[in-house]
């Protein structure tokens, strides 16, 4: 996925500025010229100078496109597989508390597997192996608090 | 000699050794598969390590990116793809080498050559460091600061091809870490009123997005057509080497040397390292002509090069708190984790650890050879791992290790979206070494600099009242200022 480095430029500029008027409302320490907004301010400006200087660049740069998203987006797979890795992610945050981790966690992995092509067999099978093989050192043997979810009435 | 008994007694106790042994076959194992890197394997390490001891820990990490270093060579011998950025350097070579019928002879290069730079960075090491840690035990917070801005300095300069995009990575990182109480004022930052935020980004789970979702996602997206296992039967690895060793051993210095050195200035690691090293094979070999057509002169320098360059990173990162690559960048979380702060401290209020340190580095590259040895005979088997079952899993093991460090699922929503920020910065040339780098090192930045300020009553002539502050800060300016200057020079003289 190739950005033009203007449309970088932009971002920067505008977060630079938008955090330059931002850190202005900062209170000052009594007695003390270096108070919190000091450091984010000269960052805030350093992003400010170097999104005009990206801007620059970028439109000079003749026929560089302003977006070239890469070879994978004329292969559906591949755009589905990148959808089912930041979606599945995004499920788990969501869901695992309310569903448990032991019914969200073969759920994304056997989505996973199957966009990335593994057999419906193999991929159920290790979907399972891997979830409790995951719960079980985390949860028994580290003792991370992994959500039971709905599953909680069995919780041991 | 008291300390020294400690530190043995710290590494050989049972629970120790297993974990080397552990995390020698897990090193291994990531090294040798493509589009898994060491930095990887040390941020999918953290979240267990978080529950043991500190040796024990900082053993899992040394021994396993240590093997992974070297395995990286195998795929690229075997594949044309190297296991780890840093065999990228001479994947082509080693290729070259295997079509040649000789990859016998690479891979044996690459193990016993890894393991003499490999223990040649540990010498280094060991003989610097504390050198280095009296020396820095006399620094104030005015050279703390220029130490600093000049290992940020160092990171753009080294890192990046347009040192403009190395410096916006740079404060991306700086900017992070600006986020939440930890500045010298105790005043909340850009937490939105959020209660996550004000404790900081995690730096953690960050690692794991940086390193490991990026990852997952470039495999995803991945366009490239399956790889074919070149088939030839392996025998003895070590036939010839002592004739390599004798014939090549300036090589094996200079890889070694030139590997530390990149390794310990910050941000810069074994990849860089390797980079470097077989430019410079070329440029100083007597035959030239026959690199990049399965010449095993510029595998011997670089390999060494690239596995001294760990050992390189581990001296400022210990003496200074500054890391020297990726993977002390997350050393370092870890040490503050298990409360052995990294700085000049650490050898002289707890040397047993510091010995304890070094042992395992010597270790990790003795056990190598063996290790190393069996893991090319069984070469085939590891490359076969599907990588469509391995990639679900190790996404599934990020996303549980990210919520084990502190609980909360936000942690794995920073470490999605630094995933997805590495991938798009990576793709579109901003170097992410430099963006770590400033996450680890903004608030020693702006402590450092409030602190000065105060002493110094607010001048700013104070940063070079010192004699050595003085020096680190002109360094740091002329690190600033002169390479634009020298090229503009080169220019007006080449027109």
């Amino acid at each position: 996925m190739k950005i033009n480095d203007a449309i970088f430029g932009v971002l920067f500029a505008v977060l630079g500025a938008v955090v330059l008027y931002h850190v202005q409302a900062f209170p000052k320490i009594p007695g003390q010229q270096y108070g919190p907004g000091l450091f984010p301010g000269v960052i805030a400006f350093g992003f400010l100078v170097c999104g005009i200087v990206l801007i620059v660049s970028g439109v000079r740069q003749r026929g560089e496109p302003w977006f070239a998203l890469g070879d994978w987006m004329g292969m559906p797979r591949l755009v589905l597989a990148l959808l089912a890795v930041v979606g599945g992610v995004v499920f788990y945050i969501l869901l695992a508390e309310r569903l448990g981790f032991l019914v969200v966690a073969p759920v994304v992995l056997l989505v996973w597997f199957r966009v990335f092509g593994v057999r419906w067999m193999t991929a159920v099978v290790t979907a399972l192996v891997t979830s409790l093989v995951i719960w079980y050192v985390f949860y028994k043997l580290l003792r991370v608090p992994l959500p039971w979810g709905v599953l909680t009435p069995w919780a041991f | 000699m008291d300390a020294i008994a400690q530190g043995f007694a710290l590494v050989f106790n049972l629970q120790t050794m297993l974990v080397i042994a552990g995390a020698s076959l897990f090193g291994l194992f990531v090294g040798a598969v493509p589009g898994l890197t060491a930095t990887m394997a040390t941020a999918l390490l953290v979240p267990v390590t978080f529950f043991m001891p500190p040796i024990p820990a900082v053993a899992a990490i040394v021994t396993a990116t240590a093997m992974a270093i070297f395995s990286g060579d195998i795929p690229g011998c075997l594949l044309r793809m190297p296991g780890t950025p840093a065999s990228a350097a001479y994947t082509d070579e080693s290729y070259a080498m295997t079509r040649k019928g000789q990859a016998e002879l690479a891979l044996g290069a690459g193990l016993v050559f890894s393991a003499i730079g490999g223990l040649f960075g540990t010498a280094v090491l060991i003989v610097s460091a504390p050198v280095l840690a009296e020396f820095a035990l006399k620094f104030s917070s005015f050279e703390y600061f220029w130490l600093v801005l000049l290992g940020l300095t160092c990171a753009i300069v080294i890192t990046a091809e347009r040192p403009l995009k190395g410096f916006v990575s740079l404060l991306i990182g700086l900017a992070i870490s600006s986020i939440g109480l930890g500045n010298p004022a105790g005043f909340p930052r850009f937490t939105f009123g959020s209660t996550e935020l004000t404790g900081g980004i995690g730096l953690i789970p960050m690692m794991i997005g940086m390193f490991a979702i990026s990852e997952i996602i470039r495999y995803a997206v991945d366009t490239s057509p399956p790889l074919k296992i070149v088939d030839q039967p392996i025998h003895n690895v070590f036939k010839g080497m002592g004739g390599l060793a004798v014939k090549y051993w300036r090589q094996i210095l200079r890889g070694s040397a030139l590997g530390t050195l990149i390794g310990a200035l910050p941000g810069a690691g074994a990849d860089i390292a390797a980079w470097m090293s077989y430019a410079i094979s070329k440029k100083m070999s007597k035959e030239p002509e026959k690199f990049g057509t399965g010449h095993v002169e510029g595998i011997i320098e670089s390999g060494s090069a690239n596995n001294s360059a760990l050992a390189g990173a581990w001296i400022p990162a210990l003496v200074f708190g500054i890391p020297g690559d990726s993977i002390t960048a997350i050393v370092i979380g870890v040490l503050y984790m298990k409360n052995m702060n990294p700085g000049p401290t650490l050898f002289t209020q707890n040397p047993q650890n510091i010995y304890a340190v070094y042992i395992l580095f010597i270790l990790a590259n003795i056990i190598m050879i063996p290790l190393g040895w069996w893991c090319i005979k069984v070469a085939k088997q590891i490359l076969r791992v599907p990588r469509n079952v391995l990639m679900p899993v190790i996404l599934l093991f990020c996303i549980v290790g990210s919520f084990a460090i502190n609980n909360t699922a936000f942690d794995i929503t920073v470490m999605l979206i630094a995933g997805v920020v590495a991938y798009v910065m990576e793709e579109n040339g901003f170097p992410v070494a430099p963006a770590i780098l400033g996450v680890v090192l903004g608030t020693m930045l702006e402590e450092n600099f409030v602190t000065s300020m105060i002493k110094a009553e607010g001048s700013f002539l104070a940063f070079f009242g010192r004699p050595v502050a003085a020096t680190l800060g002109v360094l740091t300016l002329a690190a600033w200022f002169l390479p634009p200057v020298i090229r503009r020079l080169r220019r007006t003289a080449g027109a």
